[in-house]
């Protein structure tokens, strides 16, 4: 076999300051994203579990949709769909951290769900024993119990996310990913540079999962 | 006692009338009427799955029930979970210990007791803390008070639990099966606090298998017999010359071992 192929570290090193240029923009869809969609799946995941049909059902509806169609998918409809209903186009940065607000909030639902289902029931009885009301008997006893058990799916799902932005290339939101394609068809490293945007995701993802279990460490003091 | 009618007799802090209760087919209670005079100690015995939990835990409204009525404190509680505001009321005056201990594994000791005082009650955190710490070294878990429950015996943990209740000041206090997730040896420790509570005059309802404590602190025993009150009386009566066929198999089974 002629193996004439070189990696070229000169080549993937040369490319790395054009290639950060896009992690700002995948770090705020990303996180942009995930502080919304964190803050929808609170809201819906609670719905979720309403003892009220017409506050449960359009959850389930919710999540329903949004967990069971492709991110991709969503992002090209936001992107493209809506300013036709609009009547004007969408940002694409706006579009790609509302995709990633949606599909991860329909996702975290149902972790908020699972979390606050897990806390025994127990609790909530010592709590309104106690005189606590309904909202004091959540706010202090069981949110903060169950915002605990949720942290390593929130990890979980935060990686998902982050991974996900990649995707967002395809509207033009200048990316890591979109950032490696613009810088490969000027230079056909490929090899060289795809490694590089891998890394970079690599670096990103490794220190969420770092500061989760710092963060899930302190939270277990106690349990 | 539920025949006195004399005036005299002091009001009671808890009244049932007519009380059942049903879980699907199931009737659980039946035409439960109960009266409990402040002061009184009262325990309730019976075999698993004959309703005495569920007493207890309609009068603070744990569980809701579909026919009768319940007063606590003058607050009254009705059918199907009907209470609105006298809820809130009875659960602030009615304190509970339950089984399982149920003390919130996220905070300190010191905050557990504290926590209710202050959202409830709107006490001042410093108000609280010293009520806390007062009550902590009363069941002797003083040196405890950083710690987080976790870190606790099930003694310690329920001690605390009864410190919990204590510090809402509440007028009548409820315990549910206290020492039956408790390894033998703490046992003493839980029944000691709660004899004291029981000599300082507080009212009490006591669903518990410990006989001998029963026949110490009770004013009265009631044995419950597939939801209906099928003996009552005091302790001496009911645990030693028991009239009824129920209560005397039942208690054949639990004194033997």
């Amino acid at each position: 076999m002629d193996v004439t192929f070189q990696f070229d570290w000169q080549a993937a090193f040369a490319s790395i300051p054009f290639l950060l240029e896009g992690i700002p923009y995948t770090l705020l869809i990303s996180f942009g994203g995930l502080a919304i969609g964190f803050l929808i799946g609170i809201l819906f995941g609670l719905l979720r579990i309403s003892p009220f049909a017409w506050l449960r059902i359009p959850a389930v509806a919710y999540i329903e949709i949004f967990r069971g169609t492709p991110v991709l998918v969503q992002v090209l409809f936001i992107f493209y769909g809506l300013p036709q209903l609009l009547g004007g186009p969408i940002n694409a940065l706006v579009a790609g951290i509302a995709a990633i607000a949606v599909n991860s909030g329909a996702y975290i639902s149902e972790i908020v769900r699972g979390g606050v289902q897990s806390i025994e029931r127990g609790q909530r009885e010592a709590g309104l024993s106690l005189g606590l009301s309904r909202r004091q008997t959540f706010r202090y006893i069981i949110w903060p119990q169950a915002l605990r058990r949720m942290i390593p799916a929130l990890g979980n799902q935060g990686i998902i996310s982050i991974k996900d932005t990649s995707l967002f290339s395809v509207i033009g939101v200048g990316e890591l990913v979109r950032q490696g394609q613009v810088y490969i068809a000027t230079t056909f490293n490929a090899l060289e540079v795809y490694l590089m945007v891998a890394l970079l995701y690599l670096a990103i993802t490794l220190s969420l999962s770092f500061a989760l279990r710092q963060l899930e460490r302190r939270g277990l003091v106690g349990q | 006692m539920n025949q006195d009618k004399s005036p005299s007799a002091a009001d009671p802090i808890v009244c049932l009338e007519k009380v059942n209760k049903f879980f699907g087919d199931l009737h659980v209670l039946k035409d439960i009427d109960l009266k409990v005079s402040p002061g009184e100690v009262v325990v309730i015995v019976g075999a698993s799955g004959s309703g005495k939990s569920t007493l207890i835990r309609c009068i603070n409204g744990l569980e809701e029930f579909q026919q009768g009525h319940i007063e606590v404190d003058g607050n009254e509680l009705l059918p199907h979970g009907k209470a609105g505001q006298a809820l809130q009321k009875i659960r602030t005056e009615v304190g509970m210990v339950f089984q399982q201990f149920n003390l919130f594994p996220h905070l300190s000791v010191l905050d557990n007791v504290s926590l209710a005082p202050m959202k409830v009650r709107g006490w001042s955190r410093a108000d609280a803390i010293e009520t806390a710490e007062r009550l902590l070294e009363r069941v002797g878990i003083s040196d405890q008070a950083a710690k987080h429950p976790g870190q606790l015996s099930g003694g310690q943990q329920q001690r605390v639990a009864l410190a919990r209740a204590l510090a809402m000041e509440p007028r009548l206090m409820l315990f549910d099966e206290p020492t039956s997730a408790l390894d033998p040896e703490m046992i003493g420790e839980v029944l000691d606090a709660m004899r004291e509570l029981a000599r300082e005059g507080m009212t009490m309802m006591i669903v518990t298998h410990e006989m001998g404590f029963a026949r110490e602190v009770a004013d009265r025993v009631i044995f419950i017999h597939q939801g209906e009150i099928a003996e009552e009386g005091p302790p001496e009566e009911v645990l030693d010359r028991p009239r009824n066929k129920p209560t005397q198999q039942f208690l054949s089974r639990v004194l033997k071992h």
